[in-house]
């Protein structure tokens, strides 16, 4: 441009900083513009209103298991039998294909023993897994499968009654998700 | 794109490469920095970037506007709710939405009236006006399609009425309108076509919008004096940075305006019978269709009567097709402004009577829109005439404005360009801006 | 350049004034509501929770009985100062329907903060049924669907003045505006005489609320006049919830819009001395 002033001016660091001032300004008010725009796609309020339910186990007697929808995918509880609790128990860590308790309400590094499993001490007998095969996603079934646990009947996924998988191409057990009884009667998710 | 030839100098290898296989930022730079625009361009040209803004704007919003809603009776008034209070950050998406529709409306009937007053239709420009009447169209269309969406009693019945235009259509008319709707009634099929094509529309609008802006560089921009430029250098700046700051600026204070609107007065200019859910057997006390479309509304109503043979009982057009016709044709005789406009001087500023015929135009145009938003009530031109029915005698205004109107595209503006004696219109650019400078000559105020 | 723009804003105005005037002119209750000083009107408005709280009561414990409010669940009530707890707490007052379970039937269970406020009837088809034939409307968008036309020219400041509560302006007239019947007034059978009334002067609704009908838990007289009052905020919050979030980011919005003019108009200026120096 023909902006030519004469030399020794201080006009071009005024300008200089004036254009520099009104680019970076605009940039900022590009981006809080864009924000909005981008966080619409995350959840929104009902959604994360239902990030924690809360869900009644006094009606399910030993050996019946219920599924309840939490954000969006089935989570098993199941009162297991002696039966099965003396089951997973006999299992030696050598046999298990992950080792680790894969229960969010423990530390990531503790070991996928029974009681790791279940709902702890005193409460060994309740079981809370998301119902989500470890592989690519299925709903495996319930009292099926090579080791009396769960089947996920979409690539052959064997879990034993602590939800661990035995066999099969998944890689972790199934997932426990944060989880407490504010109860005796009832179990908070999430 | 600018017609003339490029100054884009690839800056470094990969540029020129990429210029020598699509010369893609060839024609940005040509388009956008280089291109030249008149110096002295007035404020009123601004609005053409802050439409391509609003259009921008408006996408951006509906697009994530239309991830959050759910286009069927059932759901659509719940979900636009539900965007309102649970989607994050809903209810300012959904404002800027709706309130820039009428922004948009804004701008766009300054951009037009700026045009008008400034002859920018007249040769060579006339396909660029065409388009620009084009792109008015389908905005027309895609607001009152947009505004059915939230499913409010407004919406639902403003539905109704405006495909209702269609069964005015001799013989094929009432089959038209149960394939307009996909049913005898506005209902699920016909909001959801309704949102297909609302979210198609924009798009479409883009397109003519990019034709428009071709034809625009083919020919160049107008001024405020209405002469072409003559002399490259001395009469035009590169648009980069001339054109972009002063643009940008003119967003920056429209958004203010529009700010107000979005933050403080979000429902000011709806109608409050749209909070209430679309309710098929219960129709509002009065509906009015959005202010932007109440001119048109006017013209629509004011056909009261039926179009015959005089003398007898033979009707050749009756009072809803004459309506339908008049609304539409109030829309086309824009088309034909080019040739209707025959004065050869093509800025208003140097029009003595055409200015003051602008202004009378515009004073119709506004009443028409008071009017539309009037119910259609009184005895007509008839009763004003034989008995002196005044007050209340909406339908009789209208039908004068209407008259008018039609009027001033068919009998003033040919007339005018025959009989009108111009002012002395300055021979360059350059002289009406030098001119400005001095202060003397009063030919040299572009504007007025 | 200078008459122009002043053309076109006497024309604007003339527009405004003319378009937005005419389109409130019609209907319209006999009597302009009465004006309240509310704590969330203009620009730096903000909920006054207290006074939700009380409305809250209000339409718990009397205008529930007939009217829903089906837009608002348990834990928006989070919103107007309630603990987790105390919603919690009101949810565990309400049965809501769930279902189908296990045996495909559909079951009643004490509500949660993530269920919607259950309203009093069935359906719309019940409520009308159970009124005489009018349905008593739902609340969650009622303060901004009775926005009452103010006309000419009030309009046209409102516009600078901000001026946008003309919903729970109405409702609190409404509430406070029942009155005996004038003199020889014929009013069709099953309605009651309120002149603020939207449409017309007879409404189905009988007087609500007479002073007293609630006790409030912060001492606050239960007078008509600040039940009605109250009662109205609370559906103004009900009808938009993000009202003061929306205000107060219009203000850092304005503001920065200002600041970025300013730089842009001096940026102009300083892009434009070039050509005048060349």
């Amino acid at each position: 441009m023909a902006g030519n002033k004469k030399p020794g001016a201080p006009e071009p660091t005024r300008r200089d900083f004036l254009y520099i001032a009104t680019g970076a300004m605009g940039a900022v008010g590009a981006a809080g513009a864009a924000w909005p725009l981008v966080n619409q796609m995350a959840p929104d309020a009902s959604t994360r209103a239902l990030a924690s339910i809360e869900v009644d186990v006094s009606a399910i007697e030993p050996g019946q298991a219920i599924t309840v929808k939490w954000r969006g995918k089935p989570v098993f509880i199941r009162n297991r039998t002696e039966q099965e609790i003396a089951e997973a128990n006999a299992v030696s860590e050598a046999e298990l294909k992950d080792p680790v308790a894969r229960n969010d309400n423990l530390a990531a590094a503790d070991p996928a023993t029974d009681v790791n499993r279940s709902a702890g001490e005193g409460k060994e007998n309740w079981i809370v897994m998301i119902g989500s095969c470890t592989h690519l996603g299925c709903v495996p079934v319930g009292l099926a499968g090579d080791f009396g646990g769960w089947f996920c009947p979409c690539h052959g996924s064997h879990y034993d009654t602590a939800g661990r998988i035995r066999k099969g191409p998944a890689p972790e057990n199934l997932l426990i998700p944060p989880f407490e009884f504010v109860s005796d009667e009832t179990i908070k998710i999430g | 794109m600018s017609g003339g030839h490029s100054e884009y100098v690839p800056g470094n290898g990969v540029s020129k490469w990429l210029d020598e296989r699509l010369p893609l930022p060839r024609m940005v730079y040509d388009s956008f920095i280089a291109y030249p625009v008149p110096r002295n361009l007035n404020s009123w040209y601004t609005f053409g970037a802050i439409l391509m803004v609003m259009l921008i704007v408006m996408i951006l919003t509906g697009v994530t506007l239309a991830m959050n809603y759910a286009a069927s009776t059932q759901l659509a008034f719940d979900s636009v709710e539900h965007i309102e209070r649970n989607v994050n950050y809903g209810w300012l998406l959904r404002s800027i939405h709706a309130n820039g529709a009428s922004m948009f409306f804004i701008a766009v009937y300054i951009h037009m009236f700026r045009g008008m007053y400034y002859g920018s239709y007249k040769a060579p420009r006339e396909v660029l006006w065409i388009l620009g009447v084009l792109i008015f169209l389908l905005m027309m269309a895609t607001a009152f399609m947009g505004y059915v969406l939230p499913w409010g009693q407004m919406s639902f019945w403003g539905a109704t009425v405006i495909t209702g235009f269609f069964s005015a259509i001799p013989l094929i008319g009432p089959g038209i309108q149960e394939w307009l709707l996909g049913g005898f009634a506005v209902d699920n099929a016909t909001l959801n076509r309704f949102f297909s094509l609302h979210y198609l529309l924009p798009f479409m609008i883009l397109g003519v919008v990019i034709l428009h802006v071709w034809a625009l560089h083919v020919t160049g921009q107008t001024n405020p004096t209405g002469v072409e430029v003559k002399n490259m250098k001395k009469e035009t700046v590169p648009f980069t940075p001339f054109a972009t700051i002063k643009d940008a600026l003119a967003v920056a204070l429209f958004f203010i305006f529009f700010s107000w609107f979005v933050f403080y007065l979000p429902d000011f200019l709806g109608h409050p019978d749209n909070y209430i859910k679309a309710d098929p057997l219960k129709t509002p006390a009065h509906i009015v269709p959005e202010w932007y479309f109440l001119p048109f509304y006017a013209i629509l109503r004011a056909i009261t009567f039926n179009i015959g043979i005089p003398f007898t009982d033979i009707v050749l057009i009756d009072s809803k097709l004459g309506g339908v016709i008049a609304m539409f044709g109030s829309i086309a005789i824009l088309v034909l402004l080019p040739w209707l406009d025959t004065s050869k001087v093509r800025s208003g500023s140097y029009r003595p009577l055409f200015k003051q015929f602008f202004w009378v135009f515009a004073f119709v145009c506004v009443m028409l829109g008071w009017l539309g938003a009037k119910p259609a009530e009184g005895s007509g031109l008839s009763g004003l005439l034989f008995s002196g029915d005044f007050a209340g005698n909406y339908v009789a205004y209208a039908q004068i404005f209407t008259a008018y109107y039609f009027a001033h595209f068919l009998i003033i503006l040919p007339w005018l360009g025959k009989f009108e004696k111009p002012s002395k219109v300055p021979p360059s650019i350059a002289d009406a801006v030098l001119g400005e400078k001095s202060g003397r000559s009063a030919a040299a105020q572009p504007a007025e | 350049m200078k008459m122009m723009i002043a053309k076109i804003a006497g024309l604007a105005i003339a527009a405004v004034i003319a378009v937005t005037g005419a389109s409130y002119a019609a209907g319209g209750p006999k009597i302009k509501p009465k004006e309240v000083d509310w704590s969330f009107a203009g620009p730096f408005g903000t909920w006054d929770l207290g006074q939700l709280q009380r409305g809250f009561k209000v339409y718990q414990e009397v205008c529930a009985s007939c009217h829903s409010i089906d837009l608002i669940a348990f834990r928006n009530l989070q919103e107007i100062g309630f603990s987790e707890a105390q919603v919690k707490a009101i949810a565990a007052e309400y049965e809501v329907t769930d279902g189908p379970n296990a045996d495909g039937e559909m079951f009643e269970r004490t509500a949660v903060p993530s269920d919607l406020i259950p309203g009093p009837y069935a359906n719309a088809a019940e409520a009308a049924a159970v009124n005489n034939g009018a349905a008593p409307p739902d609340f969650s968008l009622l303060a901004k669907a009775r926005a009452v036309e103010r006309g000419f020219p009030t309009f046209v400041f409102d516009m600078f003045t901000l001026y946008a509560e003309n919903g729970p302006d109405y409702i609190y007239s409404l509430l406070t505006g029942y009155k005996d019947a004038p003199e020889g007034k014929e009013l069709p059978e099953g309605t009651h005489y309120n002149p603020y009334f939207i449409a017309g002067e007879a409404i189905a609704m009988g007087q609500p609320l007479y002073g007293d009908d609630v006790e409030y838990d912060d001492g606050t007289e239960a007078t008509i006049e600040q039940q009605s009052k109250d009662v109205s905020a609370f559906m103004m919050w009900a009808a938009e919830p993000y009202l003061v979030e929306r205000k107060q980011m219009g203000f850092k919005v304005i503001a920065f819009l200002l600041i970025f003019s300013i730089l842009l108009y001096l940026t102009k200026k300083s892009v434009f001395r070039q050509l005048k120096s060349a």
